[in-house]
């Protein structure tokens, strides 16, 4: 009977508080989580916004070809006109 | 008290304690759940987000690969043609002068660049030549002196195109005087005058003669 009357005093005072505290701390480890999972989640959608010019480089690689084309031209015009030097 | 009541008592009190436990699992269960899901959530927008990142940098590599092999090449050629042309030792020379300190990285197709002393630019080239140069660019470069300013001011580029025009243009006046209108819809209209297409009542050699 007392080993029973012990049991339950030590259900009280020591299995629920440490119930208790440790399931506050996966409480608090998830709360902590939330906002750092959002914060990436919104700098995943900025970054990916930012690359929406990324198709512009295909712009830019055709105007490069070209401009390096007419450099190309303008080189063996300017190689014909000047002499060489010395 | 009775054996059979402090039985009770004590069984009661573990009921309580059992429940209390319970409780708690649950309610720090639940909130445990909510918050995971709030995390797959984020992930699931995360993912998505990472995934148009993938597929929008996917051809950036070979782009930006094919354009550095098209500047290379322009590179190569603008060397090759400007040490044919200059010479080597000019052409070092009028790269540090348009780029202070590139001599010392000399050229990538001539390896021999980099030991030759760049001579300075405003011996070697005229005075016209360097007057380009410095036009071309915004760097106080081939000044006869070197700390001298550039020639074009670069914020400010079409104000100095604008001296090449007449005076009345470097002025800026609000408004200028508009060229007149002709036609049926203009607003000043002339009154038409007969004699204009007619046959000549006189001609001027046959006045000139009965004077005579």
């Amino acid at each position: 009977m007392i080993l029973w009357w012990i049991g339950d005093l030590v259900l009280l005072a020591v299995v629920l508080p440490v119930v208790v505290y440790l399931l506050r701390g996966v409480l608090d480890a998830a709360k902590m989580i939330v906002p750092s999972v959002q914060e990436i989640a919104r700098a995943a959608a900025a970054g990916s916004k930012d690359l929406d010019a990324a198709a512009l480089l295909l712009t830019t690689q055709d105007q490069v070809t070209k401009t390096v084309a007419g450099v190309a031209n303008y080189g063996g015009s300017l190689d014909v006109i000047l002499d060489d030097a010395r | 008290m009775a054996p059979a009541l402090a039985f009770a008592a004590a069984g009661a009190v573990t009921i309580v304690a059992v429940g209390l436990i319970v409780v708690a699992l649950v309610f720090y269960l639940v909130s445990v759940i909510t918050q995971l899901r709030k995390i797959t959530t984020g992930l699931d927008e995360t993912i998505a987000s990472v995934g148009e990142i993938v597929q929008k940098s996917a051809p950036v590599n070979d782009v930006v690969t094919t354009i550095n092999q098209q500047l290379d090449a322009g590179v190569d050629l603008l060397e090759g043609l400007l040490v044919k042309k200059a010479g080597m030792r000019d052409a070092v020379g009028l790269v540090d002068g348009m780029y202070a300190g590139a001599a010392a990285a000399g050229f990538r197709n001539f390896p021999e660049s980099p030991t030759i002393k760049a001579p300075r630019i405003g011996e070697v080239y005229t005075r016209g030549t360097l007057t380009l140069a410095r036009l071309g660019r915004e760097a106080p470069i081939a000044a006869g002196n070197p700390a001298g300013p550039a020639l074009r001011d670069v914020e400010r580029g079409s104000l100095a195109a604008r001296l090449l025009y007449p005076e009345i243009r470097q002025t800026m006046p609000k408004s200028l005087a508009r060229s007149p209108v002709i036609g049926t819809d203009a607003p000043v209209q002339y009154e038409k005058r007969d004699d204009i297409g007619a046959p000549r009542k006189q001609l001027p050699g046959r006045a000139m003669s009965d004077q005579s």
